[in-house]
């Protein structure tokens, strides 16, 4: 017993603890109550009601057969690599051109933010009907007079899930690039004088010394735009609907169909227990790097 | 602490009598200018009652659903609800949510009235009637523009085969042989319109009622698929989505024709059409005059008060009653559930529909044969069937048997 008088560990802090008990037992029951239900009743027969009929392993036997799931499976992996490449370029890019204290700076910012504000329902119906051969871009070129002008993505199979990356590096830019201006705003002007006394190219400046500055702001911006890309689903469901055919389908929307179309709960919350399974893949390694390395130092 | 006191004495008191007054919640989705107009029939007859119709529609099948079951499974359940009926419901009357109105069937004489029984059938679990059908919708009719084949400079086609036959000289004239919107459940709609209609009736019972695989691998499904490839390259440049767009470019004459249930009837009379100078409706494709007996059904949750449980006995019995019958269903567009009531003033297709009722060329619904687990494999299976056209008919086939062999 040390005789310090101080209180034991437990009840330091007591109002913050109890302040955070609400939020402890929502992340408990709500989350990880609630994925442990999910991942049980994954295992059973369960169609419109969740029942406790014990099914083994059938309904991921049945997902990994179904092409739906694996033409989702896919379009997710092209989307969200496509997705998270182009986003974060972007958005630097439009950060740093808006960093070199041009004229107007609130206005470019307002209209680059712009499509944030937009729900994705409003930018899939906005996208589908440019995206349309009768009456969007495609229409207004060959007008201009170049008559063989195509481009209807939503309209090929093969390239549809890009007409739906187009409509989502719309949306999502200008947040990022918001994001990555305030990381900007935050290197110190002393790091830039320094760069320049020494005679850095302002590119390598950026590439070398700012950027590796700016990594919490990029983890931020990770997490933000990775939750968004696995939990896409309802620009999907406003700009194409899943098609032409299955060609846009996208798991978050197999699990949607599977439970409420289909009265299925069973396949619904196998397909579910895939995409955590899978968010874990990536998330667990990258977390015991970051976290498990940061415990060393401290 | 007393003003929250006196709330809710006083929410008490008008939750209280809201009861009394039985008011009755039913929820469905008819939410079209037709399908409003005919639920107001119901509403207008109920409230003439006495009772009063709280009217909570919801837009789409799907959501809808979707909603009513989480009401009822949460415990809040509505007075009485739309549903296809069929499989859909079975699961809901299996966990006792869904109250049993034998009584009410055997004293209004369901049995002997409703025509085809099998409507009946559909809402029977184990000897009990858990459901009151109120329409019945049919899916296998052909829409002909007349439009479309004047201006191409043939005839109109009177079946399948000749419809098939002129589709060159159509997209010759320019004009889209096929109008068929993108979405699975008219695609797999329009399939088992040609498994019913081009193959004897007898295959779509084995192959759905039966989950025959050996008849669903067999060469009469082939010669469907074979069909239904045609179609699909007839169809090749219809890119609109939604059913009544499709209806649209057949009514326009940009389209010869269009697979597509008995609602599409709505369309060509909204747009002023009159049928058999401006369109023709062949039922069973013109080939085989047979109609399904789909339809709509309400259904009553188990309630603990007894002046809406009263209220629900007396809106079962009224929705089957002659006057109400014929109210909804002329501007519904459907066919009613009983025989014996004058539908002089329906238009040509819906007598043509009444005449197959009347001599019984009937099939079951898909949806009354297979769950909606498998409706939904095998939508997904026709969207991909008809939006890639490198799918063979046999590999389709190999699938579709697949999808059958696990089928309840």
């Amino acid at each position: 017993m040390a005789s310090s008088g101080r209180p034991p560990q437990l009840f330091r802090n007591m109002t913050a603890k109890i302040a955070a008990i609400p939020m402890i037992l929502t992340a408990l029951v709500v989350f990880v109550g609630g994925t442990i239900w999910t991942i049980t009743y994954s295992f059973t027969k369960s169609g419109l009601l969740p029942k406790l009929k014990w099914y083994g392993l059938k309904q991921y036997d049945r997902l990994w057969n179904t092409d739906k799931w694996m033409v989702s499976i896919e379009n997710l992996a092209i989307y969200g690599l496509c997705m998270l490449v182009l986003v974060f370029v972007i958005g630097f890019i439009l950060a740093a051109l808006i960093d070199q204290k041009v004229r107007f700076e609130n206005t470019f910012r307002s209209v680059i933010l712009y499509p944030y504000a937009m729900s994705f329902v409003v930018t899939g119906l906005v996208w589908q009907w440019i995206l349309n051969p009768e009456f969007g871009l495609q229409k207004i070129v060959r007008g201009m007079g170049w008559e063989s002008f195509t481009f209807d993505p939503l309209y090929n199979a093969d390239i549809a899930i890009y007409g739906v990356l187009i409509a989502g590096l719309w949306q999502g830019s200008g947040l990022v690039m918001v994001l990555m201006l305030a990381g900007l705003r935050g290197i110190d002007q002393e790091v830039w004088k320094a760069a320049r006394v020494d005679g850095i190219p302002t590119w390598k400046t950026y590439l070398l010394i700012v950027i590796p500055m700016m990594r919490p702001v990029f983890i931020t911006t990770l997490v933000l735009v990775a939750t968004g890309i696995v939990k896409l689903y309802d620009l999907i469901v406003a700009q194409t609907g899943g098609g032409p055919g299955i060609a846009t389908e996208v798991p978050a929307k197999y699990v949607y169909d599977a439970m409420f179309q289909a009265n299925n709960l069973g396949q619904g919350f196998a397909a579910s227990t895939m995409m955590l399974v899978t968010v874990a893949i990536v998330v667990i390694p990258w977390a015991i790097l970051e976290f498990g390395g940061s415990k060393k130092h401290g | 602490m007393k003003a929250i006191k006196s709330l809710l004495c006083a929410t008490a008191i008008v939750s209280a009598s809201a009861a009394n007054a039985t008011d009755l919640e039913v929820m469905h989705w008819w939410t079209s200018g037709g399908e409003a107009a005919a639920v107001n029939e119901f509403a207008k007859a109920f409230d003439a009652t006495g009772h009063k119709w709280v009217d909570a529609a919801i837009a789409g099948g799907e959501a809808a659903r979707a909603v009513m079951v989480s009401r009822l499974t949460g415990g809040d359940p509505m007075g009485a609800f739309q549903f296809n009926h069929g499989r859909q419901a079975e699961e809901l009357i299996e966990a006792g949510l869904l109250r049993d109105i034998t009584d009410i069937a055997e004293a209004e004489g369901w049995k002997d009235l409703v025509n085809p029984s099998t409507l009946l059938d559909a809402c029977t679990v184990d000897g009990r009637i858990y459901c009151a059908p109120v329409n019945i919708h049919s899916w296998q009719w052909l829409w002909v523009s007349h439009e479309a084949f004047q201006d191409a400079g043939l005839d109109v086609p009177t079946n399948w085969a000749e419809f098939a036959a002129a589709a060159p000289a159509l997209e010759a004239a320019g004009k889209l042989p096929l109008a068929m919107g993108q979405q699975g459940w008219q695609q797999s709609g329009a399939f088992n319109v040609m498994m019913a209609s081009l193959v004897p009736s007898e295959i779509f019972m084995s192959v759905y009622g039966d989950k025959d695989t050996d008849v669903a691998a067999g060469a009469e499904v082939a010669s469907v698929f074979q069909a239904a490839a045609a179609a699909r390259d007839m169809a090749a440049k219809s890119t609109v989505q939604n059913w009544n767009d499709a209806t649209n470019l057949v009514i326009t004459g940009q389209a010869g024709g269009q697979i597509m249930g008995d609602w599409a009837q709505g369309e060509f009379a909204v747009a002023g059409q009159t049928a058999g100078t401006d369109y023709s409706c062949l039922p069973g494709l013109g080939t085989n005059p047979r109609l399904g007996t789909g339809g709509d059904a309400f259904y009553f949750p188990v309630l603990k008060d007894d002046a809406q449980i009263a209220a629900q006995s007396e809106l079962a019995a009224l929705l089957l009653k002659p006057a109400t019958q014929v109210a909804f269903n002329l501007k519904k567009g459907s066919l009613p559930v009983r025989g014996d009531i004058d539908m002089s003033s329906a238009n040509d297709c819906m007598q043509k529909g009444l005449s197959l009722l009347a001599s019984g060329a009937l099939l079951p619904d898909s949806n009354m044969l297979i769950t909606p687990d498998t409706t939904n494999q095998l939508n997904d299976l026709f969207t991909q069937f008809f939006a890639d056209p490198s799918i063979s008919a046999a590999d389709a086939q190999a699938k579709f048997v697949d999808i059958i062999a696990d089928a309840e």
